[in-house]
């Protein structure tokens, strides 16, 4: 993508989008300011004071049971939501396995559950949740392309693997068949997504690394590691065997038996060879491999990248030749959910998309869904820092407010352009997923 | 109501079997049920297959883990064994003072005081290759390069274990040379038995109970294992534990009963084996 497509793409983006949200977004700030004066007064005199929105003072009684992966399931978010909404936020954090089991086995344990869409395509078909009426959101104009069409602009390419728009529509409100083009009803409304490569420790690599392939160099061997969620896992392989030049993928997002078997062959000999000091399964084992250097080059997400950094260790989350795996979240409603807890739920989404939390989450080095929402409640420096790839004029601080960058620091990989642009597939899980898991546990038991 | 009168005994074995019913047997009953049905991606579906015991029993993947398992349960037993009997016949015969004994006793549970977990996680920072033990090793110019096969390895799993399990050793074999008759040593040293006579024909075989109270505890709770083996072994290594696990937790349930099921029988089995060679209901 040349120079020029780039700013183009920038100025499609703001000129499609500004103009409308300015509106909107006042709208929106009065409205919750509506809300908040109406909960307090009905707090203090008892009194409803004529405010249209007859539950506005209710919706301050509703807890909301929220659970999903560690990503977004942020203390501070449940305390903004109660500022601005006034509902209660109860937020559980597990890990992707364990999110998508309970979806599908404890429907009744959560009333919004924040999952990945490769999960979605696996759980959504159990029909534990329902989809939700695109027309009661507001802010659902603002949700970028990528999540619609698939196509961050009008002529780039879908990535291969579960990309979020093909499970992000079902065909109607009691429908769990996923469609083919966007309807009125949504799955998840994405919140938040990445683009992830690998991680490395430039201090100790000695050499410039520009492939997947240079995970498996000899030269690294037994300070490597790959994370061990097989179908998250299983793409990263399938990233390092096709740049490696040994296998070419018709789908790394859906590979046939031949393709997983040749796959996990190259992996089981690289293990026997000693390749991998060990693989990862959480966040925490991941920032803790690279910052004891145990390993120096790994399969890595991007705030892990962030702590590393922040314990004053080098660490660079490397872009790559043949692109990022990318992966996209959302939220999506349990469905037991009716009448009030429905509505704070609907409000809930809404408000997620209106900016604030969206500008929460790019300063952590992840993307909102809703960009020209967020861009509001960002500095302009943190924007171009965070989102157009510009050298930081000042500190670069993370949303608690320590200091990340200071100025001159420019982001791994680039602008958002460059870095959603590069996205060679998304997380996904395969039609032989069954098979797939059990040559990984092959590997692993090997 | 005179049968119960009659026989008050399965009056009293009532609430006892009531809790084993509803505790293990019902869940036992389940999971070999849910063994035979079948799954896809997101659900169970009931069915009666074979599928799953097909491909366990079948599998490469199952035998090398059985393998490995067995490997780290029959290490773990040797040296926890030794090092169980050795500390419970220090305390239980060179320490004379009972009071010093309990104190003693009680020391060597304080590790326990804390979580397991914890307890394993404390070992990476200091087996790890920027560790206390390599860098330590490094700076008195013992080793060049750090030790790799220190922490990530079949050994970091079997200092786990045995770090995690003597104690399950010591306790049973402790209790059982407490009992043994002072007379009996006595009278075998007068009869001219060396030291290590005594110990091997006297007194392993009056703790034989303890030996197979404590060797129980250890191989059972190596062979079920999965943490210490995916922490330690960085996930590298996959024990039988490990695989039901990571089936578990991609919602593969029913294969994951029917390696439950497997490994429940091959642990009665190995049970069985021990229990021939020891009567503890005699023992005790």
């Amino acid at each position: 993508m040349s120079f020029d497509d780039k700013k183009d793409l920038k100025d499609n983006l703001s000129a499609s989008t500004e103009p409308k949200e300015e509106r909107s977004g006042l709208s929106r700030r009065g409205f919750i300011k509506a809300a908040g004066v109406a909960g307090g007064a009905a707090l203090g005199s008892g009194a409803i004071t004529g405010f249209p929105m007859i539950w506005a003072q209710n919706i301050k009684d509703i807890t909301l049971r929220q659970f999903g992966t560690g990503v977004s399931n942020l203390n501070a978010i449940s305390q903004k939501a109660k500022e601005d909404l006034g509902i209660n936020l109860e937020l559980t954090a597990l890990d992707s396995d364990a999110v998508a089991q309970r979806v599908v086995t404890q429907p009744r344990s959560f009333d919004i559950a924040d999952i990945e869409y490769w999960i979605c395509k696996k759980t959504f078909p159990a029909g534990t949740m329902q989809p939700m009426d695109t027309s009661r959101l507001k802010n659902f104009d603002k949700i970028s392309q990528l999540f619609i069409t698939g196509k961050l602009n009008d002529d780039s390419e879908i990535a291969q693997g579960t990309a979020p728009h093909t499970v992000g529509f079902v065909e109607g409100k009691e429908s769990v068949q996923f469609a083919s083009e966007p309807t009125n009803w949504m799955t998840l409304i994405p919140t938040i997504y990445n683009a992830d490569t690998l991680g490395i420790r430039p201090d100790l690599v000695g050499r410039p690394i520009t492939n997947w392939r240079d995970i498996m160099d000899p030269a690294f061997k037994g300070k490597t590691s790959i994370l061990n969620i097989p179908s998250i896992g299983i793409m990263d392989a399938a990233m390092i065997c096709e740049s490696m030049g040994e296998i070419q993928y018709a789908n790394k997002g859906n590979m046939t038996r031949e393709e997983i078997d040749a796959t996990i062959e190259i992996l089981k000999a690289a293990k026997s060879e000693g390749q991998f000091r060990a693989f990862w399964k959480s966040f925490d084992e991941s920032v803790n491999l690279m910052s004891s250097g145990e390993v120096v080059i790994q399969s890595m997400w991007s705030p892990a990248v962030a702590a590393v950094r922040a314990k004053g260790i080098e660490c660079k989350y490397q872009p790559l030749e043949e692109g990022y795996r990318a992966w996209g979240g959302g939220i999506g409603l349990a469905k037991h959910l009716s009448g009030l807890e429905l509505d704070a739920a609907y409000e809930y989404i809404d408000w997620y998309l209106s900016g604030w939390v969206g500008a929460y989450l790019n300063r952590q080095g992840y993307y909102s869904a809703a960009p020209s929402t967020s861009k509001e409640h960002m500095s302009a420096d943190e924007w171009g820092y965070w989102i157009e790839g510009k050298p930081a004029q000042g500190d670069i601080l993370s949303p608690d407010g320590k200091v990340m960058e200071t100025a001159g620091a420019v982001r791994d990989g680039g602008s958002y352009w460059d870095r959603m642009g590069a996205v060679a597939c998304w997380n996904s899980v395969m039609d032989e997923n069954k098979y797939m898991v059990r040559k990984w546990n092959e590997f692993i038991a090997s | 109501m005179r049968f119960l009168t009659a026989n008050p005994s399965y009056l009293q074995v009532t609430p006892l079997a009531l809790v084993i019913l509803l505790f293990l047997l019902f869940p036992v009953a389940t999971i070999v049920i849910v063994s035979f049905w079948d799954y896809n991606a997101y659900q169970l579906l009931p069915d009666f297959i074979f599928e799953n015991y097909e491909f366990l029993l079948t599998s490469s993947v199952t035998l090398s883990a059985y393998l490995k398992t067995f490997f780290f349960a029959i290490t773990s037993w040797l040296i926890t064994l030794t090092l169980g009997f050795t500390v419970a016949y220090y305390l239980a015969f060179y320490i004379r003072s009972p009071l010093l004994q309990s104190v003693l006793f009680v020391l060597c549970t304080v590790p326990f005081l804390t979580s397991n977990i914890i307890r394993m996680i404390s070992w990476i920072p200091l087996l790890g290759r920027n560790g206390l033990v390599n860098s330590t090793l490094q700076e008195i110019n013992l080793i060049d390069a750090p030790i790799e096969w220190l922490l990530y390895s079949d050994f970091a799993v079997i200092l786990a274990f045995v770090h995690l399990y003597t104690l399950f050793m010591v306790v049973p074999i402790f209790n059982s040379m407490m009992r043994i008759d002072r007379n009996l040593i006595e009278a075998s040293i007068d009869a001219g038995a060396s030291a290590f006579q005594t110990i091997f024909q006297v007194v392993v075989p009056l703790c034989k109970s303890g030996i197979a109270i404590g060797s129980i505890f250890v191989v059972t709770l190596v062979m079920g294992d999965f943490i210490t083996v995916s922490l330690m072994s960085g996930g590298l290594s996959a024990s039988v534990g490990v695989l039901i696990r990571n089936e578990i937790s991609l919602l593969q349930y029913p294969a994951a009963a029917a390696g439950a099921v497997v490994l429940l029988i091959t642990v009665l089995i190995m049970l069985s084996i021990m229990f021939r060679f020891i009567n503890i209901k005699k023992e005790l």
